[in-house]
């Protein structure tokens, strides 16, 4: 709770303005060197019209492009330490930080916001490559905790998209050590159950990609991003002979089992919002069934026994069909007190198609309005702090039938739940 | 004896020593006292020098090539050790060394790079450079260790993770980051050492632990300090600005509460006496697995994600 009072600050950004291009605008593609009109462009998300060939976005952008309707709500960063090495090469690097904050979208490297896709709330974190080459230092490792925490509270995916050329070498030491504070970060993530998925953008390289980025739950890539270790030079330098071709590359990483997807960037939204779904929503859409008056019995006990059935060492994420069986055990099951995001549609449930029990429907009532709305703050401290201790089969959130609130591009698999809304 | 650039006034005062004692058979009474005079001076001067080393001296002392690395360190502080070799789905990378072995008294796992002490076993050793086996190979010993509950103990000493075709194709980054989150993650005791070299990436994927320690004159970056100057000034001319920059010493270090403790070497360095430096870690190794077996093991996962989350709230003034 004090975390979220503390840092997560929303300021509302609905739509965020565009620049203002003029209308006769053309740019050249840095591939293939040919004009693209820039309303083609924007419209083509900024993929090259003539070879495909996908320009670096911004974070703004890229939340503007993936999240439902463009909104999302960034949250404020933590603050930290500025320049613990005041280091300097032929410049001061506090003054590099503040030519790049003058320029920039956010205080440093890394966006974090929440929003829907798909009415699945996730958290995401975006890299931006123009704000010292995405490199990641303190306040980047911070973002991505951030992002992680903020998860682990809306039991929500993690998307995180890198875009930078690796630590920043100006914190020494402490951007080194951000490698392993962002796999504890990804690592309270899914030990929570929640899926943490990767994008990897152009570029993602050196200790960014030696750390959180190649540790997703699934990985994909946009097309022709540079993805490695090494740099290139340096490879070259060390075995002095030509690098194959494509070497690097998003389809090379694919093809040597780095990468499990290279998808278009005008596909990619669809994409993630399929997989957030397969991830989160493992068994079928619960089917209502009139229950005989007076044969529910679902109140405390019940409940409580709804949460063990997590920690018994199954690997939650298949189907269970003691799920589905038996009608009377699905109110049980979706009043679990472990989906927050779920708590909203068990009511409408509850309310909307059991009227005839009454008894269970007030009682469904409080416990939704404890969790339901305000969906940051409930329970998810609490969950977020024994996060660590659980190891492993925590799959809670991702046992629970649905996460969807209300969308129009949800897929309409569930007809009673559009039914009682 | 190998000397630094820094070192040649110590190496002539030795060598001038050395020539002094062939000569004592002349009889002469003040040759003896000669030599005392000269081995008092020489001392002074080393301890001069090594009490002011710079960053960059003290780079070129962690890459000292009669440093004791890995082997060294097996050799003398444990017994039985049971080398154990490959990944299970590529190869073998004998960069990165590893084993069960006793030490004191406890089973235990080690793991480490080997740079070598000669150009067919640096050669051999790869410089101490690993490809993506080697560090799936740590994650399998690591793993075996939770699995018998015994500790870990890891030995770094690398320029950093080798740059290659080959390696990148099978995942360099990916086996770094998987060996990062592999230490974070066993519940038994994990303990590091810098030995000599804390190459980045290289470095931290065997040191995500319990307690991390360096060597007096060892070093851990984010870049050596001729990458660095390569990139932020664009010239090699600038090494020893970006070693003062990088603030990469054990000291330095110490101050910005990334490492534990600091561990003394012998005068003039670990390349003086190797067995003293060696028996100086494995003292500090034994108090600090004493201290740890206390813990639960999901205490000690606890307590390393912990420490990791705490570092770098502190800066140098
Ligand atoms: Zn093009």
């Amino acid at each position: 709770m004090s975390w979220i009072s503390n840092y997560v600050r929303p300021k509302i950004r609905a739509l965020v303005t565009r620049q203002d291009i003029p209308d006769d605008l053309w740019e050249k593609c840095p591939d293939c060197g040919q004009m693209i009109f820039h309303r083609e462009l924007e419209k083509a998300l900024r993929v090259c019209t003539h070879c495909g060939y996908h320009l670096r976005i911004g974070p703004n952008e890229r939340m503007r492009l993936l999240f439902d309707s463009g909104q999302f709500t960034p949250i404020e960063l933590p603050e930290t330490i500025q320049d613990p090495l005041k280091f300097r090469d032929r410049k001061r690097y506090s003054d590099r930080l503040r030519e790049a904050r003058a320029k920039a979208e956010a205080t440093d490297a890394i966006m974090v916001a929440h929003g829907r896709m798909g009415g699945h709330p996730v958290v995401m974190a975006c890299f931006d490559f123009s704000f010292m080459g995405g490199s990641m230092g303190i306040a980047v490792g911070e973002g991505l905790l951030a992002a992680a925490r903020l998860a682990c509270m809306q039991e929500a995916p993690l998307l995180v998209v890198p875009a930078s050329g690796g630590a920043r070498m100006q914190e020494g030491i402490l951007s080194l050590m951000q490698m392993p504070r962002t796999t504890v970060a990804v690592d309270m993530v899914k030990e929570k159950g929640l899926p943490y998925v990767v994008l990897l953008t152009d570029p993602t390289t050196g200790g960014v990609s030696a750390s959180f980025a190649m540790l997703g739950d699934l990985t994909l890539a946009e097309p022709g991003s540079v993805i490695g270790f090494a740099g290139q030079r340096v490879i070259e330098a060390t075995v002095r002979e030509q690098l194959p071709e494509g070497f690097q590359r998003a389809e090379y990483l694919r093809d040597h089992g780095m990468v499990d997807q290279v998808v278009d960037r005008r596909e990619l939204r669809d994409r993630l919002i399929t997989l957030f779904g397969l991830l989160t929503r493992t068994t079928p859409e619960a089917r209502i069934v009139r229950i005989p008056e007076g044969s529910l019995k679902l109140d405390g006990p019940r409940v409580a026994g709804g949460g063990p059935r997590i920690d018994d060492g199954r690997p939650t994420a298949e189907p269970q069909p003691a799920d589905t069986g038996e009608a009377q055990q699905q109110p049980a099951e979706k009043r679990s007190s472990w989906s927050l995001s779920l708590t909203g549609r068990s009511r409408d449930k509850a309310s909307g198609d059991k009227t005839p029990d009454k008894p269970k429907a007030e009682k469904a009532k409080p416990e939704t309005a404890k969790s339901d709305r305000p969906k940051d703050t409930q329970k998810g401290d609490k969950q977020a702090d024994s996060a660590g201790e659980t190891g492993g089969h925590a799959h809670a959130a991702s046992a629970d039938p649905h996460q969807a609130g209300g969308d129009d591009e949800t897929p309409a698999t569930d007809p009673d739940r559009r039914a009682a809304e | 004896m190998h000397f630094l650039d820094f070192e040649k006034p110590i190496a002539e005062l030795e060598g001038k020593i050395e020539e002094l004692r062939h000569l004592t058979d002349d009889s002469e009474v003040n040759i003896q006292e000669e030599v005392q005079k000269l081995q008092a001076k020489a001392e002074r001067l080393l301890r001069q020098t090594y009490a002011r080393l710079t960053p960059w001296q003290k780079t070129q002392v962690a890459r000292h090539p009669e440093r004791p690395h890995f082997g060294d360190y097996i050799s003398r502080l444990v017994d039985d050790f049971q080398p154990l070799a490959g990944d299970r789905s590529y190869g073998e990378d004998p960069a990165i060394q590893g084993g069960l072995a006793r030490f004191r008294g406890f089973s235990s796992v080690w793991i480490g790079q080997e740079k070598g002490h000669d150009t067919a076993t640096r050669v051999r050793h790869n410089f101490g450079m690993a490809r993506p086996e080697g560090y799936r190979k740590a994650q399998r010993l690591m793993r075996l260790a939770e699995r018998f509950q015994v500790p870990i103990f890891t030995l770094v000493d690398t320029p950093g993770a080798y740059p290659g075709v080959g390696a990148e194709e099978r995942g360099q980054a990916e086996a770094i980051a998987r060996s990062i989150e592999t230490c974070l993650e066993v519940k038994v005791p994990l303990i590091s050492v810098i030995i000599g070299e804390g190459g980045s990436g290289g470095a931290i994927a065997l040191a995500s632990a319990n307690s991390v320690y360096m060597l007096e004159h060892s070093v851990y970056s984010v870049i050596s300090p001729e990458g660095c100057a390569s990139i932020l000034w664009r010239s090699g001319e600038h090494t020893k600005d970006a070693a003062e920059q990088l603030k990469l010493t054990a000291q330095d270090l110490h101050k910005l509460q990334v490492i534990d403790r600091v561990i003394e070497e012998p005068l003039g360095g670990a390349q003086r006496d190797k067995a003293a430096t060696i028996d100086a870690v494995g003292d500090v190794l034994e108090d600090e697995l004493h201290r740890l077996r206390a813990f639960t093991g999901g205490a000690l996962k606890r307590k390393r994600r912990d420490k990791y989350l705490e570092i770098g709230r502190v800066g140098l003034s």
